[in-house]
């Protein structure tokens, strides 16, 4: 704690990065606070609320989900392999992290909207994108995976491939050598890209709003609300996903970060 | 245990981005400990990398106990590796390394016990079965990951410089440890290093390489006393090796006994051993010499070899000395092929390995 007081330098530091903690922190704790227990109380009863954060919950874990088993393996390779047009794969994966989401909404739609040919087709099974669940679920995949393929490219980088070799003479197969070693290695930078991206998928609003308003996810009910009966009705909305929002992702956090911890500490 | 198979390498040219490996020809016989010498770069690494299997060659043959391996797959190859650095799995316990291979095998757990007690208690590492590679010094990893490669009895044993991470004093044990492991379970080794004095301890035979090709092949006494080619020659350097056995004299010093010449010298080693002595060591005169030098001995100059600043001046006892003078000593004693001479040389400057 000294340390951040050491010199004058330090000091006009902690000031400046302090200003800008303030400038994050105050307006989600003044949200937070404007609403009384009660009114917050009677803002969770609220079916349509409460449906809405649900929605939103589930259906960016449904886009981790898929995120994790296309994303795992484009992350392997891209730490382990060198190969012809690897920069473009890694400049179109950190692409979604730069396009506006309202015009990666417009694309979405282009591509799976209901006259297209992969809504078409997609519609013989009886998934449908537009104004529909599987779009938001696709919307969130589109503008967080970033976030799960670096994190896990990062991972796998930090697993010297010779332990891979080892475990090939010690007679594992690329599988069995992928899974038994690489895997677990990088398994805590994994699960942190997880959560970064489902976190990241939670507050998406651009893109969603576009390909599918309805059912409503969190974010676009409070735009909602706000729009039709002004900032005095929106605001418990606004707190309670906050408050949802900050205790899941605080609790994530804690359970991965105390396993690396325990983790660090054994070895 | 069964580990014992014979190695050939037939015309093996691999070219990586970094590495090229030319033409490489190798027979390892079943059992032997055989050692690659060369300097960093020369590809010794990929040479043991590609003979198990993690690296393709782009021509070639590699062919254990005569079945050709080229293009099985390395969990095929039934080849121990033991990297540098050990490599040991950081999310696994010792335990958990050790039994990595046998689990992949499906083993019965009695056998799996059976095996790992004996492995470990051969390394003694027994009692280090619970902790974590990072908790492990670096002579306590080298054995883990030993006995990780040799508990699943493989046919060859590949060793990338074994001992080149530990600090000095640890590597003499372990040097030891390795020949004696060798002697028990005689599974066939190769061994990368380039240290000349590991390589003359430990191997049958040598291998030297340099840039990707090997350069000469030979027992140790053949490398460092006819060395093939300049290049041998330098990256050897000039010595005196002996081989001889460690042998307390009356008077309670111990002395090494070579072909009849008994050298006074301070160890604490006993039975065969090698001791070298650098040429600047030793002193050359034309009279006895009474001084603090342990070691004296009479002999003929057989030959004088001019190297611009230094000469050196082998004497023969026999066996051969090669001595390192400056030019003005040489001018200065008149020294020259067929004179009798003394050399002499301090019991500590031998050094026994």
């Amino acid at each position: 704690m000294r340390a951040l007081f050491a010199n004058r330098m330090r000091v006009s530091f902690v000031v400046l990065g302090s200003l800008l903690i303030l400038f994050i922190a105050w307006p989600l704790l003044r949200t937070v606070t404007a609403s009384s227990p009660a009114v917050l109380w009677q803002t969770l009863l609220d079916e349509e609320v409460r449906s809405s954060i649900l929605l939103t919950f589930y259906a960016s874990l449904i886009a981790t989900g898929l995120a994790f088993f296309c994303g795992v393996p484009l992350a392997y390779l891209l730490a382990r392999v060198d190969f012809p047009g690897k920069r473009l794969v890694e400049g179109i994966i950190d692409v979604p992290i730069v396009v506006p989401h309202s015009a990666v909404g417009i694309a979405l739609l282009m591509t799976f909207g209901r006259r297209t040919l992969l809504g078409q087709a997609f519609g013989l099974f009886g998934l449908r994108f537009v104004s529909a669940a599987p779009g938001i679920v696709i919307a969130m995949l589109f503008v967080s995976l970033s976030f799960l393929v670096n994190a896990a490219r990062e991972g796998f980088e930090a697993v010297d491939s010779r332990l891979e070799r080892v475990a090939r003479t010690l007679g594992a197969s690329s599988w069995q050598a992928f899974l038994r070693v690489s895997f677990p290695l990088a398994w805590r930078s994994i699960l942190s890209g997880m959560i970064m991206m489902w976190a990241r998928g939670l507050s998406e609003f651009g893109a969603i709003v576009i390909l599918a308003y309805y059912p409503m996810v969190a974010p676009v009910l409070l735009y909602e609300r706000f729009e039709s009966f002004g900032l005095h009705y929106a605001r418990p909305v606004a707190a309670l996903i906050i408050l949802t929002c900050l205790a899941t992702f605080m609790v994530l956090r804690m359970t991965a970060g105390r396993k690396g911890e325990q983790k660090r500490k054994e070895a | 245990m069964k580990g014992c198979g014979s190695v050939q390498v037939r015309d093996l040219w691999v070219d990586l981005e970094e590495f090229h490996l030319r033409q490489i020809n190798l027979n390892v016989a079943a059992g032997e400990y055989f050692v690659i010498l060369g300097p960093t770069g020369a590809g010794k690494t990929v040479l043991l990398e590609t003979i198990a299997g993690l690296f393709q060659p782009c021509k070639g043959h590699m062919l254990l106990n005569g079945e050709d391996i080229t293009d099985v797959p390395p969990e095929r190859r039934s080849i121990g590796f033991v990297y540098q650095d050990y490599m040991l799995f950081p999310h696994l316990s010792v335990a958990g390394n050790i039994v990595f291979g046998l689990k992949l095998r499906r083993v019965g757990r009695e056998v799996v016990e059976e095996r790992v007690t004996e492995i470990s208690q051969l390394l003694g590492i027994d009692h280090l079965m619970h902790r974590r590679p990072g908790t492990l010094s670096g002579g306590e990893q080298q054995r883990v990951a030993l006995a990780r490669a040799l508990v699943v009895e493989p046919r060859l044993l590949l060793l990338d410089e074994p001992l080149s991470a530990l600090d000095p004093g640890m590597r003499e044990g372990l040097q030891r440890e390795l020949a004696r492991v060798h002697r028990e379970l005689g599974t066939t080794t190769i061994h990368v290093t380039h240290d000349f004095e590991e390589a003359v301890a430990l191997g049958d035979r040598i291998a030297v390489m340099n840039e990707g090709q090997v350069v000469q092949i030979g027992s140790s006494e053949e490398i460092f006393r006819k060395p093939g080619s300049e290049f041998v020659a330098s990256f050897v350097g000039v010595r005196n090796v002996f081989r001889g056995e460690i042998r307390k004299r009356e008077d309670g010093y111990e002395v090494l006994s070579f072909n009849g010449v008994e050298m006074a010298v301070v160890t604490n080693l006993v039975g065969q051993v090698h001791g070298s002595i650098r040429p600047e060591e030793i002193i050359i005169s034309r009279n006895p010499l009474r001084s603090s030098a342990r070691n004296s001995f009479h002999g003929r100059i057989v030959s004088v070899m001019d190297r611009g600043t230094v000469i050196y001046v082998t004497v023969c006892v026999p066996p051969d000395f090669t001595c390192m003078i400056t030019r003005r000593s040489l001018e200065e004693m008149e020294l020259q092929e067929g004179l009798e001479v003394y050399i002499a040389f301090k019991a500590s400057a031998v050094h026994v390995f």
